[in-house]
């Protein structure tokens, strides 16, 4: 089994050739967004950091924007900026270039307002996709797959196909040499001793155990039960009761595969394999920290019907009921309903999504990128707005 | 015969509903490998769960056979199971 995908310089594998415009600071994305709709073939990224945060938080910024930089669905970087933000525009425009793609900064204070921005970064950014159009797709294998999960918008019937289908697909590309990553800590609450569990050694499962307590105390620090925050409102009405039992259904995404290796929010793996990345579980902030963990393919289960893609790595929906199949089924790219009607197998739902997680790697789109749906987006930070 | 809610590990003592349950009706659980039928208490939606067995206030919830919550009151077999009988044990700030 493999796929069509575009072959990096740094090794890695994109299933998208895109030119990416990042924002490098809350106060210019409106420009990096001018520039990516004014190219075919460019694609913005924006969030509300950059500056006014502690240190901590800035690290933070920096550290994502050079994953998100350094993904391999995107074939050159152009960062827009501002000028007087706190984040490290030159090291990162640095450290992404060793990745051996080409990155260009523009600053708006620099280059004499958001106009003169525009129409320059414009012109850099239609240059850059004219070079990326002219590398062609080559042949790869499940080994080159590095795959985000993620599940939302949840309801009961996850826990019983979406989730564990994407077990099984999770368990098939590791055991095809690829990488698989696990995220949404605030989803192991009440679970945590299943996902340590599998761990493939005490320290990692302690590693695991820690991020859990990391996470549920800064909810419990507001002093509230988190219920109706998580489980989510839309949650509790699709049945869901506690944290607990949404968490029970949301591990089943990592399957039975050790788990290799324990992450920090947006940090590449270094291994390969099922590994964890803190994380919270709200779209934005997983979708854009597992693109800047390199993943080059996502899917994301959603019981009640989530929309959400990213702009630069596609995001493969399914469904576990028909209900949410018809109803959302313009966002919807797969349904496992039939598991729950004895109609499908768990392990045949899991081979089809890996078919169909690879027929997407190769090129054919997703609901979310059909749609134009592809804006959730913000980098995680842990820190007050200063 | 078609399921109308289902169970995932014998020791669970809720299940969840595949379709929209009527108060009265006989709905057939599918507990493990085999089925029991439940009469039910009253209405549960579809993804809504319900007790399979009388449940005694602040007894344990289990659900794939592992604790989901706690029982707030007595939920008798058929009836409804969800935020307003059920608590949370986790993420509890107002307990701290």
């Amino acid at each position: 089994m493999g796929f069509q995908g575009y072959r990096r310089a740094d090794g890695s594998v994109g299933t998208r050739n895109y030119v990416g415009v990042l924002s490098t600071v809350v106060c210019a994305n409106e420009v990096a967004e001018d520039i990516a709709r004014q190219v075919d073939g460019a694609v913005s990224f924006t969030h509300h950091q950059g500056c006014c945060q502690t240190p901590l938080d800035i690290q933070r910024v920096n550290e994502v924007l050079i994953g998100l930089g350094s993904n391999p669905n995107l074939a050159a970087v152009l960062l827009v900026s501002l000028g007087c933000e706190s984040t490290a525009i030159e090291a990162v425009a640095e450290t992404i270039r060793k990745t051996g793609k080409r990155v260009e900064v523009i600053g708006l204070q620099e280059t004499g307002g958001a106009a003169r921005t525009r129409a320059e970064g414009t012109l850099i950014v239609q240059n850059m996709v004219a070079e990326a159009s002219a590398q062609k797709r080559e042949p790869f294998g499940l080994s080159d797959i590095v795959l985000g999960m993620k599940c939302g918008s949840s309801d009961t019937t996850q826990g019983l196909s979406a989730t564990p289908a994407i077990g099984v697909a999770s368990d098939l590309i590791v055991a095809g040499g690829g990488t698989t990553i696990l995220g949404e800590i605030t989803e192991f609450i009440g679970a945590e001793h299943i996902v340590a569990s599998h761990a493939a050694n005490e320290e990692i499962g302690n590693r695991i155990l820690a991020l859990v307590e990391r996470m549920e105390n800064r909810a419990k620090a507001v002093g509230c039960d988190m219920r109706g925050g998580q489980p989510t409102g839309g949650n509790i009405k699709g049945g869901l009761t506690t944290i607990e039992e949404k968490s029970l259904g949301a591990i089943a995404k990592g399957g039975t595969a050790p788990i290799q290796a324990v992450y920090e929010y947006g940090e590449r793996p270094a291994v390969k394999g099922l590994v964890v990345m803190d994380s919270p579980g709200r779209e934005p902030e997983i979708l854009t920290g597992l693109a800047a963990a390199g993943c080059n393919m996502i899917v994301f289960a959603t019981g009640r019907g989530a929309p959400q893609g990213f702009p630069f790595v596609p995001v493969v929906k399914l469904t576990g009921n028909d209900l949410t199949w018809e109803r959302m089924r313009d966002h919807m790219d797969m349904s496992v309903a039939g598991v729950i009607e004895g109609t499908e197998s768990l392990p045949e739902a899991g081979e089809r999504l890996v078919r169909t997680i690879l027929a997407v790697s190769s090129g054919e789109r997703t609901r979310a990128e059909i749609t134009g749906y592809t804006r959730a987006m913000d980098i995680y930070v842990t820190g007050p707005v200063i | 015969m078609k399921r109308d809610a289902i169970a995932i590990k014998e020791e669970d003592n809720v299940a969840t509903a595949l379709r929209d349950l009527a108060a009265g009706e006989a709905a057939s659980v599918g507990v493990g490998d085999g089925t029991v039928l439940v009469t039910m208490g009253g209405e549960v939606e579809f993804g809504h769960k319900f007790a399979i067995r009388d449940i005694a206030a602040g007894e344990d919830i289990l659900k794939y056979g592992e604790v989901i919550g706690r029982a707030t009151a007595r939920i008798p077999a058929g009836a409804h199971a969800h935020v307003h009988n059920v608590e949370s044990l986790r993420g509890r700030g107002d307990l701290a």
